[in-house]
């Protein structure tokens, strides 16, 4: 133990450095957290209630739509690791990889509502009817970066020593893939996921725009009820999607580290 | 036809070259190897050995020449059909495996014959099965018993130590029972203790498997200790192919002297068969055949030079000792004589500036033809006293007129080597320099291939850049014929070529000596004669 004197002079230490950070998390991220919690348990007239969770817990509409938004959550997910995986791999494989993989990247600079607009007037010139389709194609679209982002890091950090040995062991090249490749980019995988299917539950505006307010996910109803002036339903809702957030986070940690030894990804 | 006697040779390369983009990494690379030899690739780091390695695994293939195991060509089967397990150098266990899964990964892909039946067009077809995890578990727990791990079956490969990760990794190679085992600089890793105790137990094992063992290393200890045969190779050229005692005692050139033990390498002429004169005296030798007055190159090994007092009637060259450095068995003495340096062991220490006498037995005198005596370039004259060499123009003294076919010769001392590329006329790339007792003898890479040969006072670093300067009057010009319709190509492919022929002869006479597979001779000459009998 060191002992500690108090009349150390001020010193400019990497402590001192993230007081600011700790006064920004707490002003921006806690506070507003607690804010939600009260709000949870306050009706119109800022008195204590449990008529918040009644309304929430007892219309099935709202409970349908939750439904709905973790169903199109893991579709647009299975869809962008069936896209995504391929396009990974093919790109760790070539030396100018990461030049494309920047390609993929870049549209992500250009805000995600002006793209589902332009992709939304693309369908609308096209003739295609809105709807789950529709919905489905503009999360894929908005999220497949996310995915293709770790398994490309993953990917290009196995070293190619793994698969000369599984050949030099008797394994086709259909083998190789399935016994080292495959389980060794999990962690790459797992960080896909959760970087796509956590935004995806949580999102709005895309299925609102996309489906001509046809589809109303979880995000949306959330927003329309801060608009209604529900915030005690409001804050509840959040509350639910922060544990779903937390749960599906949860798993993933729990899974990556039953998975194998091998952390490096880029989340 | 000739029958073709059943083979004892289990891996044979012929004429195999391996070229990346337009580097050779190796050249014309033949070597048989038999059943059960336990062979080694020898040579600084970039000689090819790795890729020769790797090409026998399968991992790369040739871009030109066959390679030949157990009497079939599997110059292009893929690395998972061919009869041979690798020790990587990293090891490359992988990490999502255990232990116990790490060796049984090849076993579990493997298929066994499984008898026969019969199908019903009445062929009789080969059944094959898995191995049963009882017979896996078998295999894998012999396995880890061979490399003294019974108990780590379970564990988790990142939680071994280095040397644990090795035998593992020769655990899951070996337990294919491949008929050749490649080790890839497998000790690399390991710190001397370590690596000495493997050395041991991989010979051990070669012993009570009896399978072929290929090994690459750059540690010419190592080679020495381990192997029945040593490749030595250098710039993806084979120097010399031998037993451990052969390459020691009998380098077939400068480059091998160098690079296996110590020794001091001098210039010096063979005056006349067993007479030599070097560090300005005449000494008696073992060795004849040489030309009158041919410049050689003498190899003496440390241990081979006695040292004895400055009267003593047996002394053949009196020297003062430069310095002696404790070495924990011996001392290592380094003397001057003739204006020449040696380096001498010895159990004795000496004082600097000591006066001593040496004595060397004729037969520890190992003499060697030269490479090259003289830098031979064929080009033309470009203008007024000027000549072109490696692409540049140089200045020269001469009366020939422009365009003029001539033969360029440039003394090793004659070559001025500049440490900033840009002050030279041309540039090039050092490949190596050896210590000649009072000088280094650089070999330079020029851009067009052409190698020089340069005695210099300094040490230039492997792979440094510089420039070459030649004085004009120290150009040696000579007018020469050639044959108007191939001169292009001829003047060309001499430049290029010239070291390279020079070493092939040499890489020849070793083959032939050590009465291994020359192939070079069998494609040098014409169709075989009982061919054209039987048409």
């Amino acid at each position: 133990m060191k002992a500690k004197t108090s009349r150390k002079p001020f010193r400019l230490t990497k402590k001192a450095f993230s007081v600011l950070y700790i006064l920004f998390l707490l002003l921006f991220v806690v506070v507003p957290l607690v804010l939600i919690l009260v709000n949870a348990f306050l009706d119109n007239d800022k008195n204590l209630t449990l008529e918040n969770f009644k309304v929430f817990f007892s219309s099935s509409s709202s409970l349908v739509v939750l439904a709905n938004s973790l169903l199109v959550g893991v579709i647009t997910t299975l869809l962008c690791l069936i896209i995504g995986y391929p396009v990974a791999y093919i790109l760790s494989k070539m030396s100018s990889g990461k030049i494309i993989v920047l390609l993929y990247i870049i549209p992500m600079g250009v805000n995600f509502l002006i793209r589902t607009l332009a992709t939304k007037a693309i369908f609308i010139a096209m003739g295609v009817e809105l709807g789950m389709g529709t919905v489905i194609f503009g999360m894929v679209y908005n999220y497949l970066p996310f995915m293709i982002l770790p398994l490309h890091t993953t990917l290009a950090g196995i070293d190619k020593s793994y698969a000369e040995a599984a050949q030099d062991l008797g394994a086709d090249k259909a083998t190789v893939f399935l016994k080292t490749t495959l389980p060794l980019s999990v962690s790459g995988i797992l960080s896909g996921i959760t970087m796509v299917f956590i935004p995806t539950i949580s999102t709005y505006a895309i299925s609102q725009l996309l489906s001509n307010g046809k589809i109303f996910l979880f995000g949306d109803s959330i927003q329309l009820s801060f608009e209604q002036g529900m915030y005690g339903v409001g804050s509840i809702m959040s509350i639910v999607m922060l544990i779903f957030v937390l749960v599906s986070n949860f798993v993933m940690n729990k899974f990556n580290r039953n998975g194998n030894a091998v952390r490096r990804s880029l989340w | 036809m000739m029958t073709k006697a059943p083979t004892d040779n289990i891996i044979e390369l012929k004429n195999v070259y391996k070229t990346y983009d337009d580097k050779t990494v190796v050249k014309n690379a033949s070597l048989t190897i038999k059943r059960g030899e336990f062979v080694t690739l020898l040579g600084p780091s970039g000689c090819g050995k790795t890729t020769t390695l790797r090409m026998i695994a399968g991992f790369e293939m040739p871009t030109s020449g066959q390679i030949i195991f157990d009497g079939k060509d599997i110059t292009d089967m893929p690395p998972h059909l061919r009869q041979v397990n690798t020790v990587f150098q990293k090891y490359a266990l992988f990490p999502h495996l255990n232990v116990f899964n790490n060796i049984a990964f090849g076993l579990k892909l493997k298929v066994v014959p499984n008898g026969t039946k019969t199908n019903r067009k009445g062929e009789t077809v080969q059944l094959f099965r898995k191995y049963t995890k009882a017979e896996i578990k078998e295999k894998v727990d012999n396995a880890l018993k061979m490399v003294d791990l019974e108990d780590y079956g379970h564990r988790n490969v990142s939680s071994l130590s280095g040397g644990q990760q090795q035998r593992v990794a020769i655990a899951r190679a070996l337990v294919n029972e491949p008929q050749v085992l490649l080790l890839d600089e497998p000790l690399g890793a390991l710190d001397l203790k370590m690596r000495k105790d493997m050395q041991l137990e991989l010979m051990d094992m070669h012993e009570r498997l009896g399978i072929t063992f290929i090994y690459v290393t750059h540690d010419q200890e190592e080679a020495l200790t381990m192997s029945d045969k040593i490749v030595v190779m250098r710039l993806g050229e084979i120097q010399q192919i031998a037993a451990p005692e052969k390459i020691y005692d009998e380098p077939a050139n400068a480059f091998v002297a160098d690079f296996i033990g110590e020794s001091t390498i001098l210039s010096g002429v063979m005056l006349d068969d067993y007479k030599v004169e070097f560090c300005e005296t005449v000494f008696e030798c073992v060795d004849k055949g040489f030309k009158k007055n041919e410049p050689i190159d003498v190899i003496i090994r440390p241990e081979d030079l006695k040292i004895l007092d400055a009267d003593d009637k047996r002394s053949l060259i009196s020297a003062t000792v430069l310095s002696s450095v404790f070495k924990g068995d011996h001392y290592q003495v380094t003397l001057l004589a003739g204006g020449n340096e040696l380096v001498a062991h010895d159990t004795a220490s000496y004082d600097v500036n000591d006066a001593v006498g040496l004595y060397i037995k004729p037969f520890d005198l190992h003499i060697m033809h030269k490479t090259r005596i003289i830098n031979e370039i064929d080009t033309y004259i470009t203008g007024e006293n000027l000549v072109e060499i490696c692409g540049a123009d140089f200045e020269c003294v001469t009366t020939l007129p422009e365009g003029t076919p001539v033969r360029v010769s440039v003394d090793f001392d004659d070559v001025e080597i500049t440490d900033d590329e840009n002050d030279g006329t041309i540039g090039a790339t050092v490949l190596s320099s050896i210590y000649k007792g009072s000088y280094y003898q650089a070999i330079l890479s020029t851009d067009d291939h052409y190698n020089f040969f340069a005695d210099t006072d300094y040490e230039w670093l492997k792979g440094d850049r510089v420039g070459i300067n030649i004085a004009a009057e120290k150009i040696i010009i000579e007018p020469r014929e050639e044959n108007a319709e191939e001169q292009t190509k001829v003047v060309e492919d001499e430049t290029l070529n010239e070291y390279d022929r020079a070493e092939e002869e040499e890489l020849l006479e070793t083959a032939m000596a050590e009465d291994t597979v020359a192939v070079k001779t069998d494609a040098l000459s014409p169709v075989p004669s009982d061919e054209e009998v039987e048409l």
